[in-house]
């Protein structure tokens, strides 16, 4: 009999009229890495929420370490062992590690005292697991594969034996994904029992022991992870058959109608955000962006697209040229038929508020087709945001329901079409599937492919590097607002891209990659 | 980590029942103080209501506060529709008396009527206007806090005009810090006026033709915000100012336009006071319509419909306030303001008090309702 960490006995929970978790069940075996999957909106958060004590269940039980627990705040949590380590940090950036590690666990009113103790537990720690970290550093100046580890050690330091980490590998690198799942598995190798919440199925797969599925708010099965694969696990998640693989026809570039010519940017402060880019889009391609979030690909798209100015060199776009001088406005590039998508679809692509109609004509709220003298031609937008739904599949295909009750899925599908419905000659898309359920990713995915086909110039930023790596013809990747280098599709592999996303030349990016090999 | 939904109720409970729940609440509350100071409450709410809607010139008085309160309300609406406090409506209002008061003065020696009129009431929209735009301009593009330059704005209005009307547009030989009386040709009519010329005898009150402008405005504030494309710019920068910008809008110009609509709006209540009551531009007779328009629009919801009804309220309790300061005499028009000041605190301030009761109600009366029906 395997010794269990953690058993859910029939957890249900609504908010209003939203059924968050129905009657879910689970058990986590101690010492073991237990996934859970689940589509956006599948009560994997809700879940491990309640298990954290963010929220009450309205009915079920909980035990740990097979006893009956009440956990009513993050406090009893800690308590009963769980730590949690969040997807945005929870860390104070001017503080030190040691500092943020010891905040809120801090004993008696001088800090030194604690300070010393908890210097010598968290080197214990680190020993241990082979967690290392910087203890005096700065947290602000860590990249963000240290912080995590940070947020790890707090999480220890505080005596869990249960660790819950969601969606922790969003903003990592290939590189520091593999030194984290290094990490998992010497906690594993301790007695650590680690609750892994994901929507990667390549993760699920390389790390878990166990994995959970649930969908609709609902546990829907349970698989020993050696004896599934990936196809299975989504048609778990989507509740029917998915192609994870995309079919794309060989790519037949035309004329160059995108290109950056020596492009910088620097930001309100002054801080150089894009150093002397260059590249060029053909019409009928799709060239991916790739890099870790933060490293100027968010500034290229909106260069680009006419929200920031170029602080030197130049865009050319189709019949525009943007320069420092004369950079243009978003409305221009529309008018010359650049369509953006862009990354952040709450605060950039959709107003919440809004109906669906009204956000299906952002943006294109001028055009003489949506309006009747100075008034909105209610009915033709109407009309054309019905249109949108049925061609795009958005649910429910309801042109007065506010764009905040929409499935993010349907939100991106809604922003999709209005900007691909204009037949864009140049398409700038941003993070097209963040947060999007896997059904929904493999129609976007097709509908960015027909641009293509269709004769548009695609420029894509992503980083989920699966996605760059399947949807582009060409690859370009980005570190430190510089372009490192560019990799024609059919060439490119995740390791030599995640070298490169670190700003080390793809040349020796290659040399490294096999050096690693043969180390191996 | 995804935030609970939050709980949608029907909108007759959101607009209907709850601002009713609010106002019983400030009532009840209202009703203690009367207790306190040894008075009937029943009674004090008898006197009001009677004073405000029981007999024709109550109801006029009231009507007339309201024309003044809708302006108001519309003004701090139009400006939170794009996202901005405008707390300047006082001396938006005040200073488009001036504008209104200027052009009488410079026109009602030959001009007829049916050109002084509009031109007059133009001038309160340009002047509104131009007190509201300094302060968008520095917002715009300063990034000074628009509450803050609104607030000082009001002061600056109120020194300016004690200056001009007590020296500069005072007429000679004038006691009181007043301009000399318009000429006739100015007047709007009176209501009794308007009915007297269908036959129909109503009492003296200082209701004008006003309030059907009022209306007008709330119709030209509906069609603008909810059907125009300026207006959809408008709510689009109110709600995301990121989301402007990528949509190609402009988020200063925005700024612009609904501080210098805002002001215009506030400036009409001159055309009531001055145009259709005072006949002369005066001292303070701005009398604190603009900040109460700041509640008649939290209260209304930000909508003409809900600021209507808010208006009526508030012109309500005006008029029987100031029936019950001189109906019953312990109850002093101190006091009188105090309670009004409830009413504002529980249906403006403090709005969402009673919203987590009601839906727990509602959520208790719906799910009894399932069970049955199951």
């Amino acid at each position: 009999m395997v010794e269990t960490a953690i058993e859910l006995r029939s957890i249900s929970k609504s908010f209003g009229p939203v059924q968050a978790n129905r009657e879910v069940s689970l058990t986590v075996a101690k010492g073991s890495i237990h996934g859970i999957i689940g589509e956006n909106g599948a009560g994997k958060s809700t879940l491990m929420s309640i298990l954290y004590g963010f929220y009450e269940a309205d009915s079920g039980e909980i035990l740990v370490r097979g006893a009956p627990v009440e956990i009513r705040n993050s406090h009893d949590a800690i308590e009963a062992g769980i730590g949690m380590v969040h997807q945005h940090f929870m860390l104070i950036d001017p503080f030190t590690v040691l500092e943020n590690v010891m905040l809120g666990a801090e004993s008696g009113p001088l800090l030194s005292e604690s300070t010393r103790a908890a210097r010598t537990e968290l080197e214990r720690l680190e020993r241990e697991y082979g967690l290392y970290v910087p203890l005096d550093e700065t947290v602000g100046d860590l990249p963000v594969g240290q912080q995590q580890r940070v947020e790890i050690l707090k999480a220890l330091y505080r005596g869990a034996e249960i660790l819950i980490l969601d969606e922790p590998t969003g903003v990592l690198t290939p590189q520091e994904t593999d030194q984290l799942f290094e990490i998992l598995k010497a906690l594993k190798a301790q007695g650590v029992t680690v609750i892994l919440i994901t929507h990667k199925l390549r993760e699920i797969m390389a790390i878990t022991d166990q994995v959970s599925i649930m969908r609709g708010g609902e546990m829907v099965a349970h698989r020993d992870t050696a004896a599934t694969n990936r196809e299975e696990l989504a048609e778990l998640m989507v509740g029917r058959k998915v192609r994870l693989d995309l079919d794309k026809t060989p790519v037949a570039p035309k004329d160059a109608v995108l290109s950056a010519d020596h492009l910088s940017y620097s930001d309100a402060k002054g801080i150089q955000r894009l150093a002397d880019i260059n590249f060029t889009v053909h019409a009928g391609e799709i060239v991916g962006i790739a890099g870790v979030s933060g490293n100027g690909q968010s500034e290229l798209l909106e260069v680009l697209a006419g929200i920031l100015p170029p602080s030197a060199g130049s865009v050319s776009l189709g019949p525009i040229t943007a320069t420092p001088e004369n950079p243009g406005d978003p409305e221009q590039r529309r008018l010359n038929g650049i369509a953006h998508v862009p990354e952040d679809r709450h605060r950039l692509g959709l107003i919440g508020k809004f109906s669906a109609e009204e956000t299906a004509i952002l943006g294109y709220h001028n055009n003489p087709g949506y309006l009747s003298g100075p008034l909105i031609d209610r009915a033709a937008v109407r009309a054309d945001c019905e249109k949108m739904m049925r061609d795009y599949d958005v649910r429910p295909p309801d042109p007065m329901l506010q764009s905040s009750k929409f499935s993010g899925g349907n939100q991106q599908k809604l922003i999709l079409a209005r900007e691909m419905e204009k037949n864009p000659d140049i398409l700038l898309v941003g993070q097209p599937t963040r947060g999007v359920d896997i059904g929904a990713i493999e129609f976007i995915h097709q509908q960015i492919v027909a641009m293509r086909d269709a004769g548009s110039a695609v420029l894509l930023v992503s980083v989920e590097l699966d996605e760059v790596m399947s949807l582009s013809d060409r690859i370009i990747v980005m570190c430190g607002g510089r372009i490192i280098g560019e990799v024609p599709a059919e060439e490119a592999d995740a390791r030599m891209l995640g070298l490169m996303m670190t700003g080390i030349p793809r040349d020796q990016a290659r040399n490294a990659d096999a050096g690693a090999q043969v180390d191996a | 980590m995804s935030n609970a939904p939050r709980i949608t109720l029907p909108a007759w409970i959101d607009i209907g029942v709850i601002p009713v729940v609010n106002i019983l609440m400030a009532l009840v509350a209202a009703g203690a103080v009367i207790l306190i100071i040894g008075e009937d409450p029943i009674q004090a709410v008898q006197v009001m209501i009677q004073g405000a809607v029981g007999y024709d010139e109550g109801i006029g008085y009231t009507l007339y506060y309201t024309t003044n309160f809708i302006f108001t309300g519309l003004a701090v609406s139009m400006a939170f529709h794009a996202g901005l406090f405008n707390i300047g409506g006082e001396g938006q209002a005040y200073f488009g008396g001036l504008g209104i008061g200027l052009a009488v003065l410079a026109l009602d020696g030959g001009a007829p009527g049916f050109l002084i009129v509009p031109i007059a009431i133009a001038a309160g929209a340009l002047f509104g206007a131009g007190w509201a735009f300094i302060p968008a301009y520095l917002q715009a593009y300063r990034g000074s806090h628009i509450v803050i330059t609104t607030i000082m704005f009001n002061f600056i209005a109120a020194a300016l005009m004690v200056y001009l009307l007590a020296g500069v547009m005072r007429e000679s030989g004038n006691m009181s810090p007043e301009t000399r009386e318009f000429a006739s040709v100015s007047f709007l009519p009176f209501m009794h006026e308007v009915f007297a010329w269908f036959g129909v005898t109503i009492t003296r009150t200082p209701l004008n033709l006003s309030i059907l402008w009022a209306l007008l405005c709330c119709v030209f504030v509906y069609v603008f915000i909810w059907r125009t494309r300026w207006g959809y710019a408008l709510r689009t920068v109110g709600q995301s100012e990121r989301a402007a910008v990528y949509a190609g809008i402009s988020p200063p110009r925005i700024v612009l336009m609904a501080m210098c609509l805002s002001g215009a709006l506030a400036g009409f209540v001159g055309v009531n006071e001055l145009l259709g009551v005072q006949h002369r531009l005066l001292l303070n007779f701005s009398a604190g319509y603009g900040f109460t328009g700041i509640a008649v629009a939290l209260m209304g919801r930000n909508h003409p419909v809900g600021i209507v009804l808010a208006s009526l309220l508030f012109g309500l309790l005006y008029q029987g306030g100031a029936e019950l300061a001189f109906e019953m005499p312990t109850i002093t028009k101190e006091m009188v303001v105090a309670l009004q000041g409830l009413v504002i605190l529980f249906s403006g301030a403090l709005a969402y008090m009673s919203r987590p009761w009601v839906e727990r109600l509602y959520l208790m009366a719906r799910g009894g309702a399932e069970r049955r029906a199951a």
